[in-house]
């Protein structure tokens, strides 16, 4: 009944998964954070282009950002992300831009509602010792307010992991599209559907697992 | 009380779904029986295979089919199509959603395990699909080369195994994505049955601007997917498919669906004669 998996890499395609996971995953937590840091800002522009970017992106359909980035960024303004004309690496690479970028909408406002739930006597008492905004927010603020926000981050993370299928849509070669090669082959659909809904369990459940666990460990007990 | 009241609104939905269900099958009981009506898959987004148009539908795959339904009495005007995706036609057959399946379906031997061909009915060929001023003459030419084609289509797969392993493959989802990148010259060619080829250059909006390269790059069998098991079903396609050709019908219709992109299609197969 499995004889058929021999023909085809399931580990390299997943492994692909994993990449793009681990990649767009640290672009959107940096990128996301930056966000977090303006909408609280005291700069109204800066307030206004976080809550703008957020806004705009989250509610563009995934899909729509990742072909766009290859048909739009790399078709039509040449931009190859330094990849040359390996299109295999653009491709990765654009995909990870545009998962990062997607992610980041949701980050920024898991990161915000940590920050919301740091009292606002810790920010008043770092600023009448006399640190600056980014100390303040950097010293004081956002570590307490990552320790409480890494369960909604773990959900973040999970989404994206299954969010990375979306890349199959521009050619990235993982599981999503080796699954899509697999059904065309093999005319199986049930079996390799739940193989590979299997290999996503594998993925994400010990994520939440782990992630959960030291959400619980590294809470701020107020 | 309020649990009294959900499970009666649970209860109704389920009575009602119960009914809505039964009144369903009954209805395909009649279509089957009754000769009434026929459903057949085809694709909705192949120019000159299966088209779907503001007017009906057109392609090679929708005439062999109305053909065929003819010859088991079903005028045109009774035929359902539907649309049948690649990963979707194994299940629609062994459901019994669709009669049979014309739908640029090639006969291989995993196929063959879990439904039944009737045909062949058209041999096509892998071929590309280039830019009319471009020159290249075998497989191994694409080597470098930008290609494009379907997500996880046979295609693609033949193209990173086995004709040209360092050519810079994009897979996108549809090859209307594939197209206008072939123009802009962000690919090089564009890769799949040359039936389905022909069907693009043959497109008015695309008429001369692109060539078929005839490159024969692989053999694929169109058959008539039909569910496993159904001989007698597959018999009658069979005559039918014969019939088609001996009467011309075949020819006219390579010729409406695949004349104007300059198609030189191969002679019409013999049923059950499958080339490798």
């Amino acid at each position: 009944m499995f004889d058929f998996l021999e023909d085809y890499d399931l580990l390299e395609a997943f492994w692909m998964t994993v990449k793009l996971t681990v990649f767009a995953g640290i672009g959107s937590l940096v990128w996301g954070t930056l966000l977090a840091a303006m909408r609280v800002s005291p700069v109204p522009v800066m307030r206004w282009f976080g809550t703008a970017y957020v806004n705009i992106v989250r509610n563009i359909p995934l899909t729509v950002i990742i072909v766009f980035s290859s048909l739009g960024l790399a078709d039509v303004f040449g931009i190859t992300l330094g990849a040359g004309d390996d299109v295999d690496t653009m491709t990765f690479r654009l995909a990870v831009l545009g998962l990062g970028a997607y992610t980041a909408a949701f980050v920024c406002e898991a990161v915000r509602s940590g920050i919301n739930t740091v009292p606002v006597g810790q920010a008043e008492a770092a600023r009448a010792l006399g640190l600056s905004f980014s100390q303040v927010l950097g010293l004081i603020v956002l570590p307490q307010a990552f320790r409480s926000v890494i369960g909604p981050l773990t959900n973040v993370l999970i989404a994206l992991t299954k969010n990375t299928t979306v890349a199959a849509a521009i050619g990235v070669a993982e599981a999503a599209l080796l699954m899509k090669e697999m059904i065309e082959n093999e005319a199986q659909l049930f079996l390799i559907t739940a193989i590979f809904a299997f290999g996503f369990v594998v993925l994400t459940l010990p994520t939440g697992l782990i992630l959960g666990w030291l959400g619980k460990r590294l809470a701020v007990k107020r | 009380m309020k649990a009294r009241k959900v499970t009666a609104a649970a209860a109704a939905v389920l009575a009602l779904s119960v009914t809505a269900t039964a009144c369903g099958s009954d209805d395909k009981d009649d279509k089957g029986s009754g000769g009434k009506k026929i459903t057949i898959g085809i694709k909705f987004d192949q120019p000159g295979v299966g088209l779907k148009t503001p007017d009906g539908y057109t392609g090679f795959d929708v005439d062999v089919a109305t053909y065929v339904a003819k010859e088991l009495g079903y005028e045109a005007g009774d035929i359902e199509w539907k649309e049948t995706p690649s990963a979707d036609r194994e299940t629609a057959l062994q459901r019994g959603d669709v009669k049979f399946i014309a739908a640029s379906y090639s006969i291989n031997d995993e196929r063959k395990e879990k439904v039944d061909f009737a045909g062949p009915y058209l041999l096509a060929h892998q071929d590309l699909l280039v830019r009319s001023d471009d020159k290249i003459s075998k497989g191994t030419d694409l080597n470098g080369k930008k290609l494009c084609s379907v997500t996880g289509s046979t295609s693609a797969q033949n193209v990173k195994k086995e004709i040209a392993p360092k050519a810079q493959l994009r897979e996108y989802g549809t090859y209307s994505e594939c197209i206008d990148g072939l123009g802009s010259g962000a690919v090089d060619a564009l890769t799949t049955d040359d039936s389905i080829l022909a069907g693009y250059a043959a497109q008015e909006q695309y008429k001369g601007k692109y060539k078929l390269a005839g490159l024969k790059l692989t053999n694929e069998n169109y058959g008539i997917g039909i569910k496993k098991g159904d001989s007698k079903l597959e018999d009658q396609i069979n005559k039918a498919l014969e019939k088609m050709v001996k009467d011309k019908s075949w020819d006219k219709a390579v010729k409406k669906n695949f004349g104007p992109a300059n198609y030189k299609n191969e002679p019409a197969p013999k049923i059950g004669d499958i080339v490798k």
